[in-house]
């Protein structure tokens, strides 16, 4: 499949409407161009995971979306509003929620300063006793220095922290990178568990073991374009392409 | 022995100015990396609005105390909105080099127009007077300005390492890409900080007209050694500088009593010496 996934996103998850609408989008890292016209659809309550080779454009993508890449073009619309020229303090207050790859846990701040400080966008975030059902670790370990978790727990932190927001739409970026087996089998059920509350999720992984017991539909990213696009029941039929893209 | 007490007296005075103006330094290198060298221009642009209040509008102290750190802050807000947020992300040297032009054309301006003689500002007459404390007499101002500088030092403390805004500052201070991506106006936040840097310095001008008069200069005296204090405490850390801060006046005091020739000198000395043993200084980060 080309690069036009978009008209003719394959298997639509039929969860819900068409949440998030990207279009031609490019990204510049200073004079490096990165993304050269990606475009994909999600829509609202599904798992939609991007694929592909390390330094292929998915991180990109979700900052992209974000607004926190230096210069992007093309279009990006969220809930039919367009968001290529808006800030990324407003994107995030209309209900996109980023959780990087690096994780982004503060180290001047304790858990529980890590886990209130994205301020509340929306109403509909989950309270923090249903968080810390998720996560118990956390509960534990509240006035800990947020760096000094296990890297386990630093993504479990990384993640509840987007919950409590009333976002919707979240990204995660490689959220199993570097974890142990039983950790990332914990936030394959999490992830399960958001879909079911009606969490849209964008997820970024190389684990691609891990990303089929929580997708819906994958795309493909090589070169910063999206060059195949199908559905979790379509994964058997699609299993020697997925090996070539990914070289595994 | 009177003698002794008086220096430490003054030292603890000088240590309030200290502590004030080199955590309003603090505030704004934590935020904005920036090494604000019109910090002392801005501390003596509080003095001057104080006197300005009073002799213009009839507005006495304790309204100044209020008004000034506002008035000044907002002129800070102006020059980080049309300067200062362009050097983001520019070394060090650029925001250094800024600052000092303003510093100079700040003082320059002042210098212009008052000279470089002192205009009197009265002490208040509810601080006027001064008790005798059986082993030294302690004139009321500057117990005053001790204890008002000890509160807002810690007020600024509390506000920064314990509140749900503060959290907003140092997280942003770490990453303030992630931090604007959750939902926060970082920028403004930045402003304010700068605003609220240098309310600090405007505040501790006013504090400081009745004591050493309203000068165009005086800044300039008083910014060296702060910034000896900010690197003896580290330079972004507000406990750090707020500790420097009185603890190097009270040092001064006491060589000022026990060593008068290296009164002068003694911040600077102690200064080499942090740095040689912790260049981050005593309780910093690294730039």
């Amino acid at each position: 499949m080309a690069e036009s996934t978009t008209a003719d996103a394959p298997a639509k998850a039929a969860t819900g409407g068409n949440i998030l609408q990207v279009r031609n989008l490019e990204a510049w890292y200073g004079e490096s161009h990165i993304l050269h016209g990606i475009n994909f659809d999600v829509n609202a309550g599904e798992v939609v995971t991007l694929l592909g080779r390390n330094g292929a454009g998915k991180t990109t993508t979700l900052k992209s979306i974000m607004g926190i890449i230096g210069k992007r073009a093309g279009s990006v619309k969220f809930n039919n509003q367009e968001i290529i020229r808006t800030t990324s303090d407003r994107i995030a207050r209309m209900g996109i929620a980023f959780c990087p790859e690096e994780r982004g846990i503060f180290s001047s701040l304790d858990v529980r300063e890590n886990l209130l400080l994205p301020p509340v966008v929306r109403p509909g975030g989950l309270p923090l006793e249903q968080i810390f059902d998720l996560f118990p670790n956390l509960k534990e370990r509240l006035n800990s220095q947020g760096t000094k978790l296990s890297g386990g727990e630093q993504q479990m932190l990384a993640i509840a922290r987007i919950l409590r927001t009333g976002a919707s739409f979240l990204m995660l970026d490689e959220p199993t990178e570097g974890l142990a087996p039983v950790i990332i089998q914990q936030i394959g059920h999490t992830i399960a568990r958001l879909k079911k509350e009606g969490f849209t999720i964008l997820l970024v992984e190389q684990n691609f073991r891990f990303a089929s017991t929580v997708a819906d539909r994958y795309y493909v990213v090589e070169h910063g374009k999206i060059i195949d696009g199908f559905a979790n029941s379509e994964l058997a039929a699609n299993m020697d392409k997925l090996h070539t893209y990914l070289g595994v | 022995m009177q003698a002794l007490y008086a220096q430490l007296l003054v030292g603890l005075i000088n240590g309030s100015f200290y502590a004030l103006l080199s955590l309003g330094l603090a505030v704004i290198f934590g935020m904005l990396n920036i090494i604000n060298f019109a910090h002392g221009a801005l501390y003596m642009m509080g003095a001057f609005v104080a006197y300005f209040l009073l002799s213009l509008g009839g507005i006495n102290y304790w309204w100044a105390l209020l008004f000034a750190p506002i008035i000044v802050g907002i002129f800070g807000m102006i020059l980080e909105r049309t300067m200062l947020q362009w050097l983001a992300g520019l070394d060090h040297l650029y925001g250094l080099l800024l600052t000092f032009g303003l510093a100079l054309i700040i003082q320059g301006v002042f210098q212009n127009y008052f000279g470089s003689s002192g205009l009197p500002y009265s002490i208040p007459d509810a601080l006027k007077g001064g008790m005798n404390l059986g082993f030294m007499y302690l004139p009321i101002y500057r117990g005053w300005v001790v204890v008002f500088s000890l509160v807002v030092c810690f007020a600024t403390w509390y506000l920064i390492e314990r509140t749900r805004l503060g959290a907003y500052l140092r997280a942003a201070t770490e990453n303030p890409t992630l931090v604007r991506a959750f939902g926060i106006n970082v920028p403004r936040m930045i402003t304010l900080t700068y605003g609220l840097g240098v309310g600090l310095a405007a505040l501790a001008g006013v504090l400081s007209a009745p004591i050493n008069q309203v000068r165009p200069l005086m800044g300039e005296n008083v910014i060296i050694v702060v910034f000896a204090v900010v690197v003896i405490g580290g330079m972004g850390s507000i406990m750090g500088s707020i500790i420097t801060g009185f603890a190097l006046g009270v040092i001064e005091g006491l060589t000022k009593y026990f060593y008068p020739e290296a009164s002068n000198t003694v911040v600077f000395v102690l200064m080499v010496l942090v740095l040689l043993v912790k260049p981050t200084g005593l309780t910093g980060r690294a730039a």
